[in-house]
């Protein structure tokens, strides 16, 4: 054990001594309480706690002291210097907060700004609707089928048991390809595809047939000489028109909600037979407008009733044409207008902004519909 | 064919109350297409009587001619005394009977539910009591020149509403193909017959005198246009005998207008039987009447007095002149009745449908006849119809029938349909029942035989039904379409969208996404076109196909390019003040197959096609691959307030069939090309691997001009097909060791594609290059002339440790010698 120290100044160790202990304790906070920013505080670190700072000075003198009172006064200088650093550290985080505040207030900006540095695209109505039109299809496990625009007559009529100078044939309003005995027309519907599907695919066959198609009509606001239809076809054994009207109800339920009725009215269509006009409620009234006294529908016209397309079970001949036996077989198809879909879906009103290709008609429509 | 009411229920029993409203609904039902229920006369209200003038008075000093009348409206006006009318007409004198409606009457007006309501007044200086009428105020007909003087015959003060059939529902049908017989009352009348289980009488339905001899000669020499005529004869008719009231107005509410006695007669027969007649002038004829069809050379002056050149399938009735008449489609001049016939052949046949769609269509003359025959007349009309004619020539113009008529017909083969009775429950998922089958088939006029297989004899006015199915539909419309029940679909293994059906959907979203708008257009073109592209003399874009029937002369051409569209539409945008624009469009273009069969082959019907046979139809077709076209004018990146935009340009171009290229997995090579419609100096060949994909870059400026475009306008466009299936991409591990950046600034020649600076250099760099990136592109003094300085960024990282610098040094350097040796390259500061 180290022999008693006798030999220590008094003088020396009056930095030790309680009194100015506290004295340089108060000093120091007193200071760092008065730092204004964190330059000042700097300064102040530097004069209350750095190397030269008094209560550093004083921590040297504890070995001057007599072993018996080194403890204590490391205590007390411990303490202060404690104190010291911790208000330092409060006071530095508050002065880096303060600093904070100010900086990041400076560098506001207004966010109303308006910014339309980058061109913005979309997708054309007709090709989104199509699409969803199609995806209800598909969900019920239908396949897309494609055909060509430009198309034989075999394909686009005799097939489809349109036969040569019938009304029927005629009425449909044909390109035909120079010069007319080519064979060659702009399809008139999306029906070859049922044929090209039959010819092609296993049977049983589930299909949805959208796209383009032409009929000689000149532009107005309800008609386009260049338009789309989309058409479903089913064709596996023992279907029947219950079928037929089950396909439709579940298309119609996909693409315009539940619970909407679906009525059919007799009609002619010579690939289909028997054949049938095919109404909806409407989806936007439900029927109520037809009510006395209910206000107006613009969707349905207040009829209460949306026609929506044809369809029927494929006729027979048509199955025979692409040798396929009927007396197996049966099948029903089931078509609509793509431009017309769009126009009470989503309350286009004129053809020509459907075909301009006007931007401001477009780009409200984005990505999908 | 628009039927009024009150003519239906001539023939069809139906309840009283039965609005024609209502018996649209239960049309509609079994399957004809009501568009409209006109409610005729439904503002009219009486009195409306006939009156006769008695007195007429000039009033003068007017600025038009005014007249005061005194009309006998007999006990109509409650006195007995005449009525005192000022009448602004002057096609009337003393003694006319006219149509008055006194006060307290209304008459239509300008829109329906507004009745124009008449009261005495004072005007012209005189106390009108009432007005005469003209045909237009009274709803039937179009002549508003003068009053409707009336046939004699109706004592005055008669109440003309009903007698006239003033007031009525007018049903306008849209009849299908398959419907010809409901191209009458007689059909029409039957099916509201079925829908009210009401009886039917048929307007054909009359007892034929006993056979009296031949009329005037006939004789059929080609049967297969036509396979019955029958001709009566008529004299001693009176060309002045007016049309009835009732007559004339059944026509105007069919949609006919009355001409005269002799033609509203078969008119008006046309329209009740479905049976198209024709009236010859029997002094105007010349030997006997012969079907036969057109030799070449022969001319015809129809009716409309055009001189018509026959052509040798024309369906005629000729006599020992020649043609006078192109049968069932429109009589000759020279034969017609006028004004003065008083001897008239009446001719109601049965032509070949066929035949008279192709006359009709090869003409272009489309009659209220040839639309019938096209859809099926009943054969066994024409015996009926002509005597009914006959009959009303005599009843109404005081005609003589001649006894007999001159019947010639060639033998038809009667149709029968096997079907069994289960076959039209089968078809709608409904059990019916064979008597409900029978009794279905009976009402539309079959004759049913037969026990579990029915054998089926469709009516003579039904030829639409030759299929079990045919008869399927007629059983299931009149059970009623509504109780058909819905079987929810059952489930399909579909396998979903192909990867081409997907990548067609992801190529949209992504331009989308990248700013474009899709802009499908009309795929028509013009020889204009090609030199507003400057396609050069031998282009394969100039070889399109041309449309027979264009709707536009305009344009004839089917599009071989997407650019004549986009362009337009850009054209359009940018002219209705959108310069910054880009578009785009996913489309077919059709394109000639050299050495094609000219015309594609018309295959049978009555079985399938084998392989080569629709190999050889679709031969003739074009090929028609699927292509993206991108056009961009502006800036891409606008100007505002956060600085300069960036103008549009063919890098922006390129970059869009990047786009495209991506969605597939490819990486597209650009070479330098001239190409039409770019600029020669700024038009890129896009490449996947060493397939020509496409084109991209910046408009020749006379393209710009062509299409009125603004300056420096870009376009992209590219076969999607050619970039090959959609790449299933597959994962690598990420190195996650340090990356080891290189900076090397390269100086070559102008000339030398910046793309093969950049594949020497990743080239020589070797395995573990990462990526490099050109980051500065400099022309100027410190490159020289002629040079341009390229500053790249090389980025390596190996997979299994951290580079050293040496390394990354060496790889930079192996990089630079192989861009020395492929390029002539040298490093920059050297």
């Amino acid at each position: 054990m180290s022999a008693p120290n006798k030999s220590y100044d008094p003088v020396e160790v009056s930095a030790l001594q309680p009194e100015a202990l506290d004295r340089a304790r108060a000093e120091a906070l007193e200071a760092i309480a008065a730092a204004a920013d964190l330059d000042a505080l700097k300064q102040v670190r530097l004069a209350h706690a750095g190397d030269r700072s008094p209560l550093a000075l004083a921590n040297r003198e504890i070995g001057a002291l007599p072993p018996q009172g080194r403890a204590e006064a490391g205590k007390r200088i411990g303490a202060a210097r404690g104190a010291v650093a911790q208000a330092l550290k409060a006071r530095q985080a508050e002065l880096e907060e303060e600093r904070d505040q100010r900086v990041l207030a400076d560098e506001a900006v207004d966010v109303t700004l308006p910014w339309d540095r980058d061109p913005r695209g979309a997708r054309h109505p007709l090709t989104t609707v199509q699409e969803r039109m199609a995806d209800v299809f598909v969900s019920m496990g239908f396949e897309v089928a494609e055909g060509p625009e430009v198309e034989a007559e075999w394909f686009n009529f005799d097939a489809l048991n349109f036969k040569p100078d019938h009304p029927a044939r005629t009425m449909q309003d044909t390109f035909f390809v120079e010069s007319e005995d080519t064979g060659l027309v702009l399809r008139t519907h999306t029906s070859p595809v049922q044929i090209r599907s039959l010819l092609s695919r296993p049977l049983p066959v589930y299909v949805v047939a959208p796209g383009r198609t032409y009929r000689t009509d000149e532009l107005d606001a309800t008609h386009s000489p260049v338009f789309h239809q989309l058409e479903g076809l089913a064709v596996d054994e023992g279907l029947t028109m219950a079928d037929l009207r089950g396909g439709i109800d579940a298309f119609v339920a996909g693409m315009f909600g539940e619970g909407l009725r679906v009525r059919m009215r007799p009609s002619y269509f010579p690939f289909t037979e028997p054949s049938a006009e095919v109404d909806m409620q409407c989806f936007v009234c439900r029927g109520a407008s037809v009510e006395r006294g209910a206000p107006p529908c613009r969707t349905c016209g207040s009829e209460g009733w949306i026609e929506l397309g044809g369809c029927g079970m494929v006729n027979p001949r048509v199955l025979v044409a692409c040798g396929i036996d009927p007396d197996r077989y049966s099948g029903w198809a089931f078509g609509l207008g793509v431009e017309r879909t769009l126009m009470f879906r989503h309350g286009v009103e004129d053809m020509h902004d459907m075909v301009e290709g006007d931007v401001r008609f477009t780009l409200p429509f984005g990505m999908e519909i | 064919m628009r039927a009024p009411l009150s003519w239906l229920r001539e023939h069809v029993e139906l309840p009283s109350g039965v609005t024609g409203r209502e018996l649209a609904a239960k049309l509609i039902d079994a399957g004809l297409e009501v568009e409209t229920v006109e409610q005729a006369g439904a503002d009219l209200a009486g009195p409306i009587v006939t009156g006769t003038v008695l007195a007429v008075e000039e009033l003068a000093g007017f600025k038009k001619p005014i007249r005061y009348c005194q009309v006998d409206v007999g006990q109509a006006n409650g006195t007995g005394e005449p009525q005192n009318i000022v009448c602004g007409a002057t096609n009337f004198a003393a003694g006319d009977d006219v149509v008055v409606i006194l006060p307290g009457g209304a008459l239509p007006g300008d829109r329906p539910g507004e009745p124009f309501r008449i009261a005495a007044r004072k005007t012209y200086g005189h106390v009108s009591e009432g007005m005469i009428c003209s045909v237009r105020e009274l709803g039937i007909g179009d002549d508003h020149d003068g009053i409707l003087v009336l046939p004699p015959g109706t004592a005055p003060g008669t109440d003309v509403i009903g007698l006239f059939g003033l007031r009525d529902d007018v049903l306008d049908i849209a009849i299908t193909p398959d419907r010809g017989y409901c191209l009458s009352i007689r059909g029409i009348a039957r099916e509201a017959a079925i829908a009210y289980g009401v009886p039917f009488t048929d307007p054909a339905g009359v007892d034929l005198p006993a056979g009296d001899g031949e009329a005037h000669p006939v004789r059929i020499a080609d049967p297969s246009g036509c396979d019955r005529i029958v001709l009566r004869e008529v004299r001693g008719f009176d060309p002045d005998a007016p049309t009835p009231m009732w007559m004339a107005v059944r026509l105007f509410r069919a949609g006919m207008r009355p001409v005269s006695l002799a033609v509203d007669v078969t008119n008006y027969l046309m329209l009740e039987l479905g049976q198209p007649l024709h009236a010859f002038d029997h002094g105007k004829l010349t030997g006997p009447i012969e079907v036969r069809r057109a030799v070449a050379g022969e001319s015809l002056e129809t009716l409309d007095h055009v001189e018509r050149a026959l052509d040798p399938e024309d369906i005629l009735i000729t006599d020992a002149s020649g043609p006078i008449s192109m049968a069932g489609t429109m009589g000759g001049l020279a034969t017609e009745i006028d004004g003065a016939s008083s001897a008239m052949v009446i001719e109601a046949a049965h032509f070949d449908d066929i035949g008279i769609a192709r006359m009709a269509r090869r003409h272009r003359l489309h009659s209220e006849a040839s639309y019938r025959f096209e859809r099926g007349v009943d054969r066994e009309l024409p015996l009926y119809a002509s005597y009914r004619a006959a009959s009303l020539l005599a009843e109404l113009g005081g005609a003589e029938i001649v006894p007999g008529a001159s019947h010639a017909q060639a033998p038809v083969a009667p149709v029968t349909v096997e079907m069994p009775a289960g076959h039209p429950g089968r078809v709608a998922g409904v059990t019916y029942g064979r008597d409900t089958v029978v009794r279905r088939l009976e009402q539309v006029g079959c004759t049913v035989a037969g026990g579990d297989v029915l054998t089926v004899t469709p009516p003579s006015w039904r030829p639409d039904l030759t299929d079990p199915n045919d008869l399927a539909e007629e059983v299931i419309r009149l059970e009623g379409y509504e109780n058909i029940p819905a079987r929810a679909p059952r489930p399909v293994a579909g396998r979903g969208l192909t990867g081409q059906q997907r990548l067609r959907r992801r190529v949209g979203r992504a331009l989308a996404g990248a700013g474009y708008v899709e802009t499908p257009a009309f795929p028509f073109a013009s020889e204009r076109d090609w030199d507003a592209l400057q396609l050069p003399a031998g282009d394969a874009r100039r070889v399109a196909l041309r449309l027979a029937n264009p709707l536009s002369e305009d344009e004839p051409l089917l599009r071989t390019t997407l650019l004549p569209g986009l362009l337009r539409a850009l054209a359009r945008n940018t002219g209705r003040g959108f310069g910054d624009v880009g578009l785009y469009e996913l489309g077919l273009v059709f394109r000639p197959k050299e050495g094609a069969p000219e015309r594609a082959p018309r295959l049978p019907v009555d079985r399938g096609p084998t392989a080569e046979e629709i190999a050889s139809v679709d031969a003739a077709l074009p090929d028609q691959p699927l292509r993206v076209g991108v056009v961009l004018a502006g800036e891409r990146a606008r100007s505002g307030w956060w600085g300069d935009g960036r103008p549009g340009g063919w890098a922006d171009a390129i970059e869009a069939a990047r786009v495209v290229a991506r969605e597939v997995g490819v990486e597209l090579t650009v070479r330098a090309d001239r190409h039409e419609p770019w600029h020669p100096g700024r038009c890129a060949a896009l490449y996947a691997g060493e397939a020509l994909v496409g084109h991209a870059g910046e408009l020749h400026p006379r393209t710009i001009k062509a299409y009125g475009l603004p300056a420096r306008s870009c376009a992209m466009e590219l076969e999607l097909a050619r970039l090959g299936e959609p790449r299933t991409p597959r994962s690598a591990r990420v190195p996650t060791y340090p990356v080891a950046t290189q900076d090397v600034a390269l100086i070559v020649d102008a000339g030398v594609p910046a793309a093969d600076v950049e594949s020497a250099l990743r080239e020589g760099a070797g395995a573990l290059l990462e990526s490099i990136r050109l980051f500065d592109l400099y022309t100027g003094e410190q490159a020289g002339e002629g040079r341009k300085s390229l500053a790249y960024t090389l980025r390596f990282r190996a997979p299994d440790r951290t580079l050293t610098a040496d390394e990354a040094s060496a790889a930079r350097a192996a990089a630079v010698t192989v861009a020395a040796d492929r390029t002539g390259a040298t490093v920059r500061g050297t």
